[in-house]
């Protein structure tokens, strides 16, 4: 009964912490942009503006949400709550310490692959449904940004597999005792971070809804909760492929003892994020064309480059 | 975990025939990936995880996101419903449900004379599946590289263009 009650507060803490990290990343997102082009950002709303993400949400949630006439109705209510699932659920597989886990799979990998490929279809339906010019156009770019980078997410992430022996996230952060994965990957830790921001369709890579092109993409149309869910939607990425990259290459929980085990891999997951917002204050927007180029003819090479080294390395020891 | 392969077994029939009996192309595909989904729960639940995830990654996650491309692009409705109605009287579909409904008999005749089989619970490891793809059945594996290699080399020459200069100074280049 007690390992009942454990299993049932570990979901529900992995489920509360991934919504406010991911809450909380609007108001950090907002902080550290604001200081590094020397403006103050939102500080009047509680202390240091931290109620500000409150305020926002209030605001949302009361505003009109408005299904358009013209749309698919049905498809059109359904597409923001796909991609709120296809993320939420992935966290389930990232170990927080020794031993506390929601579902040690032994596809984990795999199943991070699927639902991620699942989320595809929340933007290329929301654009569909929309009956919307911009928005069909922003789904056609966001649906094939998003089945290329993939590929390139897949391989790169291989050579991880291939030095644990497993697809389980636990044998994952296991094996990275000694040495981080991100020493012998390095290569393959800076595919997946670039696929892992175009799949989440972030700010150097958010051709899908590019504001100076397409109005905003194939959310055009949206208002009220379900845009709320879209926005959401995309912090969560931010924070899965944090917490991806921080399991996967950074060594997860590992740390010196000083610190218990989820502050380590609440310190990775920090750090990443930020990291990923030092890219949207730093970097432009490349063109549609530019970004499939890339995919295809570099990273694609690089990651099957990485893949066959790795293989040849671990044979011969 | 027998209540969960049944209760994925019917998702998985119900949603196959409402994909082959919409209308609307979109919808039809929507219902032809939960069929995909609820057969990766129907394979993850007998023990081969690795194949649920294929299933997922493969058909419902990449194919069908380009089925959805396709469709959408075609932009399907108002006419072209109009003349499939037009198309689909019971003159047309009488015959082959006639046909498909004897070979259903047969194969449900078939099934239920079959010797009871219980559904394996043995849980396959990924590493297993990989061991036997690259030595029992590593043809096989060879011939669909070769296939695919194919495909990207048709897909490429279809595709590939002359690059054309529509600016007035290179013009002759």
């Amino acid at each position: 009964m007690s390992e009942t009650w454990t299993y049932i507060l570990v979901i529900a803490g992995v489920i509360l912490a991934a919504l406010t990290i991911a809450a909380g990343n609007i108001f950090i997102e907002r902080r550290l942009l604001s200081l590094w082009q020397d403006r103050l950002g939102p500080n009047r709303v509680g202390p240091f503006g931290i109620l500000q993400v409150v305020a926002d949400v209030v605001k949302i949630f009361t505003k009109e949400d408005w299904v358009p006439r013209f749309a698919d109705r049905g498809i059109f209510i359904l597409s923001p709550t796909i991609v709120m699932i296809t993320t939420m659920i992935v966290f389930a597989i990232i170990p927080l310490s020794p031993g506390i886990v929601v579902a040690d799979l032994n596809i984990g990998l795999l199943f991070f692959f699927g639902f991620s490929s699942l989320g595809a279809y929340s933007l290329v339906l929301a654009g569909w449904s929309s009956n919307n010019k911009y928005a069909l156009l922003g789904a056609m770019r966001g649906a094939s940004q998003m089945l290329s980078y993939e590929v390139f997410m897949g391989l790169s992430l291989m050579g991880v597999v291939m030095m644990t022996g497993s697809f389980s996230m636990v044998d994952i952060v296991e094996a990275q005792k000694n040495t981080w994965f991100i020493v012998p990957q390095f290569v393959g830790f800076l595919i997946f971070l670039i696929a892992g921001l175009a799949e989440s369709h972030r700010i150097p890579f958010d051709i899908p809804e590019s504001e100076s092109e397409l109005v905003a993409g194939f959310h055009s149309e949206y208002s009220g909760m379900k845009f709320g869910m879209f926005f959401v939607g995309e912090y969560l990425g931010i924070t899965l492929i944090s917490a991806l990259t921080a399991t996967l290459f950074l060594g997860g929980w590992n740390g010196p003892a000083f610190l218990p085990p989820i502050a380590w891999l609440l310190i990775k997951v920090f750090g990443m994020i930020a990291f990923i917002i030092l890219l949207r204050a730093a970097l432009p927007r490349p063109r549609y064309d530019q970004l499939l180029g890339f995919g295809w003819k570099i990273l694609l090479p690089l990651s099957l480059l990485n893949l066959l080294i790795t293989g040849a390395i671990i044979l011969s020891t | 975990m027998l209540i969960a392969f049944y209760i994925a077994g019917v998702i998985a029939v119900v949603s196959t025939i409402m994909a082959v009996t919409r209308s609307n192309a979109v919808h039809a595909l929507l219902y032809l990936i939960v069929s995909f989904l609820a057969a990766a729960v129907v394979l993850f639940v007998l023990g081969a995880h690795f194949a649920a995830a294929l299933e997922v990654i493969v058909y419902a996650g990449a194919i069908m996101v380009l089925f959805v491309f396709v469709i959408m692009m075609l932009n399907i409705g108002g006419e072209t419903e109009k003349a499939k109605e037009r198309w689909l009287v019971p003159k047309r579909w009488i015959g082959p449900a006639l046909m498909a409904a004897i070979l259903f008999a047969i194969l449900s005749y078939a099934i239920l004379n079959q010797p009871v089989a219980t559904a394996s619970l043995s849980i396959v490891e990924p590493k297993t599946v990989g061991i036997s793809l690259y030595t029992q059945y590593l043809l096989g594996v060879e011939i669909a590289a070769v296939m695919l290699m194919a495909g990207i080399i048709g897909a490429f020459h279809l595709g590939y263009t002359k690059r054309k200069s529509k600016h007035r100074f290179l013009k002759g280049e």
